[in-house]
């Protein structure tokens, strides 16, 4: 019997290993193992016989550790790679071809700094472009890494080009708002084509996006790391060069800058891709500190708005800053839910972000009403139909996952249906940027 | 007489199988598979441990509820109820199962067997 039990123990901490499997799954699995057992022994085998029996009834492990990654997908951000061929081989490594792309990238946005004598002139049509001349590298890399076909890498082109058309064949006004506006959301909707390479192509699977978002979290934390770093460098360096006399500071900054800059696009979603799979998220860690306290906050702001109603210069900007806070609301929503494991039923950390996106309903819900009437006095400007869509876009999305968390925490609805709303929702935004790109500046005569 | 069944054949009878095992009543892991074991007179041959994936993924889109309990006289175990997406779900499933089976009647001389088996859906 001491025998048996070493076995099983043996057996229940090689499934352990398994990638996607967790404590309550290899439990599942053990009781499982052991009722089987049970019952060959009845049937009248010995414990040994019935041990081996039962696990060979158990099945290859392998092939399970594939169907639980299958399943689980979520789990593997942060465990090491599988053995076995068939999930989305993503081999590690492969420094190299992301040193070509960064490389790539850097060198061309010299070129084009060159070309624009940046920055001594600012021509109009390198702000314009900048997201054209850095993010291409981007989904070039993707693209290499999935090993997509040409056929996908055709696709994958085509946002660019038409977006290189669209951006450039408009007669846009000096220093014009729409112009402005383009600048800003250019980079991203071309982010979302990013998005198309980096899912392989697969752009309806829903496990995919949620994977997208992210990587987007991951790689924006890892890009402002290097940002900081590289900043310290170029810092030190100037102060280490400039009593020398020798060599001219600046130059250095307007090579080193962009070329850093646009290289580092391409490490940093290196290195999310390296790292996937063996270091914890960082996004999802920041979302659960500063849920709560985001959610006393607004909750505080909600109660105060409330009481002293909407009085006071009103300027416009305000419609800008509710904005920002439904974008970080969302991305508390998105982030806290991108960890969350969906079968663990609801926790005191849901209804704290509930009590947050609720407070920022609230809150957005009365400076529009106030905001839409003044819009009404002071007419549509381009910059105020923007800040209002997407106060729109954010809304709808705020307001469905808030009722949609409701129903989960009141335990009628799985929580795999938030997670749905949000990956459906993702198309959204990336149709609002490419409509603030294509059609907002015809729409206002480019001015 | 063990008949070889395709792989993709015996994964796609999986989920009917199991939520309408489900549909009489609670059940756990084993139970099922033995169930399964049982219906098909030892023709399906299914590995044990492919079923919790999928009732993993029948929980996650809300197709069965799932809860750790001790029976009297039992060891603790992981108990699945159906919910009623999960029977609608089923329904749906019944509806497929019926429109192949009628094709492959149509298409097979004297298998008057294969609809009244299934019921009309």
């Amino acid at each position: 019997m001491d025998g048996t039990e070493t076995q099983i123990a043996a057996w229940r901490a090689y499934v352990a290993e398994a990638p996607a499997v967790d404590g309550r799954d290899v439990d599942e699995l053990e009781a499982h193992l052991r009722d089987q057992m049970a019952e060959l022994d009845a049937a009248g085998l010995t414990a040994d016989e019935a041990f081996l029996v039962a696990v060979k009834r158990m099945g290859d492990l392998d092939a399970l550790s594939r169907e639980f990654a299958r399943e689980h997908s979520g789990r593997l951000w942060k465990q090491l790679v599988l053995k076995g061929d068939d999930q989305p081989a993503r081999p590690s490594g492969g420094w190299v071809e992301a040193l070509v792309f960064a490389l790539a990238a850097a060198v061309v946005i010299q070129v084009v700094r060159l070309l624009a004598q940046f920055p001594q002139e600012e021509p109009g049509w390198l702000a314009r472009n900048v997201g054209l001349f850095v993010l291409p590298f981007l989904s070039g890399y993707f693209a290499r890494r999935r090993q997509l076909d040409p056929r996908h890498w055709v696709l994958t082109a085509v946002p660019f080009v038409v977006a290189a058309l669209v951006v450039n064949l408009s007669p846009f006004d000096e220093d014009s708002a729409t112009e402005a506006l383009v600048v800003v959301h250019l980079p991203v909707a071309l982010w979302f084509a990013v998005a198309y390479p980096y899912m392989g192509g697969t752009i309806r699977s829903h496990d995919r996006r949620m994977d997208f978002v992210r990587f987007t979290g991951e790689w924006f934390i890892y890009y402002v790391l290097i940002a900081l770093g590289g900043g310290v460098l170029l810092g030190l360096t100037a102060a280490i060069l400039e009593p020398t006399g020798a060599v001219d500071v600046e130059r250095i900054f307007e090579w080193v800058l962009p070329s850093g800059a646009a290289g580092a696009v391409v490490v940093a979603a290196w290195l999310v891709e390296s790292k996937q799979r063996v270091v914890e998220n960082m996004a999802p860690v920041l979302t659960m500190l500063f849920t709560p306290l985001f959610a006393v906050m607004l909750a505080g702001a909600a109660v105060v708005y409330a009481l002293t109603g909407l009085v006071g210069a009103f300027d416009r900007e305000l419609l800008g800053v509710f904005d920002a806070l439904l974008v970080v609301v969302l991305g508390l929503v998105l982030y806290g839910m991108s960890a969350r494991d969906p079968s663990i039923p609801p926790g005191w950390m849901d209804r704290i972000q509930l009590i947050a996106v609720v407070s920022a309903l609230v809150l957005d819900v009365m400076v529009l009403g106030a905001m839409v009437a003044r819009i009404g006095e002071l007419g549509f400007t381009p910059n105020r139909t923007v800040a209002l869509g997407l106060n729109l876009v954010l809304l709808v999305n705020l307001a469905r996952a808030a009722g949609l968390s409701v129903q989960f925490l009141m335990g009628r609805t799985a929580f795999h249906r938030l997670e749905r709303w949000q990956t459906a929702y993702l198309p959204v935004f990336a149709l609002w940027a490419a409509t603030v790109v294509a059609v907002l500046p015809p729409l206002f005569a480019f001015s | 007489m063990r008949v070889h069944i395709d792989k993709d054949l015996v994964a796609a009878s999986s989920t009917p199988l199991v939520l309408a095992i489900l549909a009489d009543g609670e059940s756990y892991g084993y139970a099922i598979v033995k169930r399964v074991r049982a219906l098909s007179e030892g023709e399906l041959e299914w590995t044990d441990g492919m079923l919790y994936p999928l009732l993993h993924r029948l929980h996650r889109q809300g197709y069965v509820t799932t809860e750790w309990r001790t029976p009297p006289k039992g060891r603790r175990r992981r108990y699945y109820a159906i919910t009623d997406d999960g029977r609608a779900a089923l329904a749906d499933q019944r509806r497929q199962w019926a429109a192949v089976a009628r094709a492959l009647g149509d298409v097979w001389p004297g298998s008057g067997g294969l609809l009244p088996a299934l019921g009309e859906a």
